[in-house]
């Protein structure tokens, strides 16, 4: 048989969070994860694990509206905050940002694009508040280079990233 | 029933991803996204020595940790058959072929629990004396009877030996590529679930139907018995071409446990336990006139394999095809070590063969003073060079020639390290490419509804390629029907035999049957023949068709061009630029198509700069087995890319006249880039890959 | 990962007392290197003590000091208008590492003590003297193309892999520190231990001390900076040489110059043999690359990583070169 799924009172924690708009609140082991509690208890299956440790990007989300690696979130230290992830982005029809991913093939095998979508909604929202990058010499405008760099934690193995930074720059544009 | 009849085909127009809104939106489910009731999670063991012996196993400490259900290992595992694989026979005896084999599987209720109960499970073990280290000269190489994919180990024509020591102009050099790995970024996932009494099997597998048949030899399964699905993959790139262990544990440990038990490896398991592209070390004799055409080509290949099987690389087979020598002369070597086992990866044999060939053409183009366009436009050839086969279409000038004009390679200046650009050294570099143009057989079923919908089903795999996209145009249009009412089904072993989605053959292979299935239906409706309420199928197994295929030499061709920026003080290596130019057969859909060369083309690229598998031969093991350290092109790597495609007809290949593009975009890249590199800074790169660490040991 | 219990600490003594005196329990910042470590099995705390609520997270003016609270995401402090303005080669390090998300995450503190990324130390099935003391060091005669050049031991070879780190250590930074003890402050150069025979043994300050903040003091006003790092990926990757600089040179000679070196050494390498040899000297590119051999002079490079020596010296030359003009 199998015991109880959760560990003593001390090694698991009551969370509670926004998800994409609806109250979440359960009881979690304090090793699980953000991601893997999306994808293991609530089954938001959208946000991708491709390395667990933060060197790759795909299990992007935002967090209080701020793009954020979820593998390397413990779901307990995310108590009482506002998650969005790729699923919560439409509102009745797709987020500009999915509809230009798709027009613009700017995907292949699909599996890094939630968090491509969710770290480039992020990213906008950055340069938008006039946040330096690496490559920034003056003012910030989304040009090519500014979006190459930022949009760099997110690995895309396929090699879309002509396509990402299209689809990027039309919203930008937008 | 009504039928809309369209007039305009849907082969050619840029439609987007059928299935796209699904991945966008993130309700594409992959193959560890199958929600399923009971579900369990088991953990690999990986052995933490190179070679030796399994001497014991605390399973009952293991068995005490809190959630887990039990542990799979070599005294309780199921037996297997052997199906031609030795790294599926998982748990069958005390023997560790290399670090990292899985020695047990612990299965427990939340993923947490198995991770920590798998990692703290201890292991008794006996090493043995060990060797892990490839090397050009190892006492151990030998000539395996053939090599990847069946395909002779020597070729000689001619006598190479004479025509090289008369030859006015000798290249002779030895090029090396390290260990690649594939890396999809969807690891590897196998969830098997026993339902009355058929087993289904959600992986991340390239080819569902080979992973049925598979997982039914190594069990000895009644035929029927095993389901595979793989509706969405997350890139493959040849790890997930044949069966890896993801499956084989999942179904052992759903049968002990008789729940649904799912195996998710981790990155750093998917280095030993999914394959790599071997290390090689090549040499290359050209010999030419003054005027660089070639009378010789000798081209040696080595590389390494594990001890459970012997994969040899085809490295050298590039060298079968490209430029015309009267003598010509191929062989491989390989050598079994105590290393994980090397498999396909994009473009096995041509990737790495290319950067050897094409690099040493470019040293011939140097030595002779010829332009290196034109070099190759001298060597073309009009039969195949090894075999003398006519190629069924050859359009490597075309291609060579419209790369030059899209690139503008014609005012190049020749002269290497000629180019100072503050910071920069600037350089350019080109290659050729090609890569066979295959198909296998494949059946496929269409269905008419009478909403006037249609399903066909094929057991294809989309690994992002766009095969469900390109598939359901050329079944609309052999249907003539808009491609809105035909809904593909793939990624299904009970659709029946077909080909795996690798090898740049899985479109020619899928649409074979799909196009001919679709035909007949149109032709079986259009004939007033009854449309029944479940629907009328036309089936077709291409089996026979492909037998009847006349003798000719297949293969696509391209062309690489590259522009290079070399840090002059840190040896940094930027490419601004990179032009592809592709003969590859019909083009059914320009925008996946583009993007599946531009992939390709970053791959190479990646290859050229980044890529390299750290072998620490004193734990046989890749020490870099993450993605921080491993390193691929990420956005900010990649410049300007420019894909084009010449005309390509080509009547002798399958009924939609496709080749197939998912290799051909990387081979030759590495070789482009490190030739533009030479231009750049005066210094060859003959290694792989071309990062500062060469750059400034070299002197640039 | 084991099972760990979690607190929230109300305030820095409660979180302090929490900590210190139990080996057992580790600070939970960002997490950015703490979780990633306990996933690998490298950490294995009983307790994690989340700091992330406490009131450290602003950058602030005191005097003639910019004060960086320890709980400062990364990216927040590359985009503040105090530290663009005034300490532009802090923001330029932080925004050439990692990523978007992660510095969104990850904390000024945090990154201080994140851990070598060296592949034998973050894999616990291979011997690791800084995990392991005594196990030995593989990296020595194994992979080590990007590991130290200056100031490694028979028994590490690793190097710290902030970029962060770099910068503040050029700019004279001194951080902020509690412990049972009550609040102390030390030049972030003094964080860190040499590597000697016990690489376990990091930093200078006692465990279960939290770091509170960051104080920097103010440049010359004709000061100019810069920061300047070379990796194998464009961006996404640990550096395998960096340069932090701070140059001040009036009527054509060096009035002030601080030279910090990233990816060479297990801690930022600030390089006192060259700027002694630059200060009053002229500011050519002869003297910047004579100031870098001296400070080279010390190298001691091992197999694989020897290419590090002439591209130290070479991005030394660049970047103060580029800083002079």
């Amino acid at each position: 048989m199998v015991r109880n799924a959760m560990p003593g009172p001390e090694l698991s924690s009551t969370v509670r969070l926004m998800l994409n708009g609806a109250p979440q609140e359960l009881t979690v082991d304090n090793r699980t994860t953000l991601l893997d509690l999306l994808r293991d208890r609530l089954d938001h299956t959208g946000t991708k694990k491709g390395c667990d440790h933060g060197q790759c990007g795909a299990c992007t989300v935002l967090v209080d509206g701020r793009r954020a690696n979820s593998c390397l979130l413990l779901a307990v230290a995310v108590d009482g905050r506002e998650v969005t992830t790729v699923e919560g982005l439409e509102d009745d029809e797709p987020h500009p940002m999915q509809a230009a991913f798709l027009a613009h093939d700017a995907f292949q095998c699909g599996y890094c694009t939630p968090g491509q979508i969710c770290s480039a909604i992020g990213m906008l929202d950055e340069l938008a508040e006039g946040w330096p990058s690496a490559v920034t010499t003056g003012p910030v405008h989304p040009d090519d280079a500014e979006i190459r760099e930022r949009m760099s934690g997110n690995l895309c193995r396929c090699a879309a990233y002509p396509n990402i930074v299209a689809a990027i720059r039309e919203v930008a544009g937008a | 029933m009504t039928r809309t009849w369209q007039a305009a085909p849907s082969v050619g127009h840029p439609l987007t991803r059928v299935e796209g809104l699904d991945k966008v939106t993130g309700r594409a489910r992959y193959a560890a996204d199958i929600p399923l009731p009971g579900l369990v999670y088991g953990w690999v063991v990986p052995a933490t020595i190179p070679r030796g012996r399994v001497l014991g196993l605390d399973v009952a400490a293991t068995l005490a940790m809190p959630g887990v259900l039990a542990v799979l290992h070599q005294h309780n595992a199921p037996r297997l058959t052997d199906a031609g694989d030795a790294t599926l026979l998982l748990f069958q005896d005390d023997r560790v072929a290399h670090r990292g084999d899985p020695v047990a599987l612990v299965i427990a209720d939340t993923p947490e629990r198995a991770r920590e109960a798998a990692e703290r499970t201890a292991v008794d073990y006996l090493p043995e004396p060990h060797d892990a280290a490839f090397r050009a000269d190892h006492p151990r190489l030998y000539e395996p009877d053939h090599v990847n994919p069946r395909l002779p180990t020597v070729t000689d024509k001619g006598d190479v030996e004479a025509a090289l020591a008369g030859a006015a102009v000798v290249v002779d050099h030895e090029y090396r590529t390290p260990p690649q790995h594939n890396n999809p970024m969807e690891p590897h996932s196998g969830t098997a679930v026993w339902a009355d009494g058929r087993l289904t099997v959600y992986d991340s597998t390239q080819h569902a139907y080979g992973m049925a048949r598979t997982l039914t030899k190594l069990f000895g399964f009644d035929p029927g018995v095993v389901r595979v699905v793989s509706e969405h993959v997350g890139g493959g790139f040849g790890a997930k071409g044949l069966t890896r262990p993801d499956a084989v544990l999942a179904v052992m440990a759903a049968t002990l446990v008789g729940r649904p038990v799912r195996v998710t490896m981790t990155r750093p398991q998917l280095f030993p336990l999914t394959g790599y592209r071997t290390p090689t070390a090549q040499r290359i004799r050209l010999g030419a006139d003054r005027d660089g055409r070639l009378v010789a080509v000798e081209h040696r290949a080595s590389s390494q394999t594990s001890r459970l099987l012997e994969f040899t690389e085809q490295s050298a087979s590039y060298s079968r095809v490209m430029y015309a020598a009267d003598n010509l002369r191929t062989s491989h070597r390989v050598v079994a070590l105590d290393v994980p086992t090397p498999r396909w990866m994009r473009a096995p044999g041509e990737a790495p063969g290319s950067f050897a060939l094409e690099s040493a053409m470019d040293e011939l183009a140097e030595a002779c003073g010829v332009d290196p366009v034109e070099l190759r436009l001298r060597n073309d050839a009009t039969t195949e060079p090894a075999t003398g086969e006519p190629f069924s279409s050859r359009r490597l000038a075309e291609c060579l020639r419209e790369g030059a004009r899209r690139f503008g390679w014609a005012d190049r200046d020749p002269r290497p390290a000629a180019r100072r650009d503050g910071r920069w050294w600037r350089g350019t570099g080109m290659a050729g490419a090609h890569y066979p143009a295959r198909a296998g057989p494949t059946v496929a079923h269409a269905t008419a509804f009478p909403d006037g919908g249609y399903v066909v089903r094929v057991g294809a795999a989309d690994i992002g390629t766009g095969a469900r996209t390109v598939l359901t145009q050329l079944a609309a249009d052999a249907l003539e029907v808009p491609v809105g009412v035909v809904r593909l089904e793939i990624g299904d072993s009970d659709f029946g035999r077909a080909q795996v989605a690798g090898g740049s053959m899985g479109t020619a292979s899928w649409s074979w049957p799909v196009v001919t299935a679709c035909r007949d239906l149109a032709h079986r409706l259009a004939s007033g023949e009854r449309l029944p309420p479940e629907g009328l199928t036309s089936t077709y197994d291409s089996t026979e068709a492909l037998r009847a295929l006349g003798a000719f030499a297949r293969y696509a061709f391209g062309a690489h061009f590259a522009e290079v920026a070399v840090d002059a003080a840190t040896g940094e290596v930027r490419v601004p630029r990179l032009t592809g130019v592709y003969a590859v057969g019909r083009v059914v859909n320009p925008l996946t198509a583009r993007s599946q060369l531009i992939g390709g083309m970053t791959m190479g690229l990646s290859c050229a700069l980044l890529e390299e598998s750290i072998m620490d031969a004193r734990f046989g093991d890749f020490v870099n087995h993450n993605l921080a350290d491993y390193h691929v092109a990420t956005n900010a790597d990649v410049g300007e890319l420019d894909v084009a495609f010449v005309d390509d007809p080509d009547d002798e290949l399958n009924p939609s006249g496709v080749k197939g593009l998912g290799e051909i975009g990387i081979v030759g890249v590495p070789a482009a880039i490190a030739n533009a590199v030479w231009h750049a800074t005066g210094v060859r790169q003959r290694e792989l890959p071309i990062g500062p660490a060469r750059t400034i040991t070299s002197g640039q | 990962m084991r099972e760990f219990a979690y607190a929230r600490a109300r305030d820095v003594d409660a979180a302090v007392s929490l900590v210190a005196d139990n080996p057992g329990a580790r600070y939970l910042g960002g997490g950015t290197n703490l979780v990633d470590l306990m996933k690998l099995g490298i950490e294995r705390p009983e307790l994690l003590v989340d700091v992330t609520g406490l009131p450290l997270d602003e950058v602030t003016e005191d005097g003639d000091l910019l004060r960086i609270g320890a709980l400062v995401r990364n990216s927040d402090l590359a985009a503040h208008p105090l530290v663009r303005d005034r300490y532009p080669v802090l923001s330029q390090a932080v925004l050439n590492g990692a990523s978007g998300q992660l510095r969104n995450v990850a904390t000024t503190g945090g990154n201080l003590v994140q851990r070598t990324r060296c592949g034998y130390f973050t894999d616990p099935t291979k011997p690791c003297n800084k995990r392991m003391p005594g196990s030995g060091c593989p990296a020595i005669e194994g992979e080590h193309h990007n590991l130290a050049i200056l100031g490694a031991s028979d028994h590490c070879v690793a190097t710290h892999p902030s970029d962060l780190a770099v910068a503040l250590a050029a700019l004279d930074a001194r951080i902020d520190v509690q412990d049972l003890a009550g609040p102390h402050e030390l030049p972030l150069e003094d964080l860190y231990r040499p590597v000697g025979d016990r690489p376990d043994l990091e930093l200078t300050i006692r465990d279960g001390a939290l770091i509170t903040g960051v104080a920097l003091p103010p440049l010359p006003p004709d000061a100019r900076t810069t920061y300047r790092k070379v990796r194998e990926r464009a961006s996404y990757a640990f550096a395998i040489a960096a340069v932090a600089a701070v140059l001040v040179v009036r009527d054509g000679l060096v009035s002030d110059v601080r030279i910090a070196l990233g990816a060479v050494a297990s801690h930022p390498w600030r390089a006192r043999i060259a700027e002694r040899e630059l200060r009053g000297g002229p500011a050519t590119a002869a003297a910047f690359e004579a100031a870098a051999i001296a400070e080279l002079d010390a190298a001691r490079p091992l197999r694989d990583n020897a290419y590090k020596v002439p591209l130290v010296r070479d991005l030394v030359v660049a970047v103060l070169t580029e800083l002079a003009r």
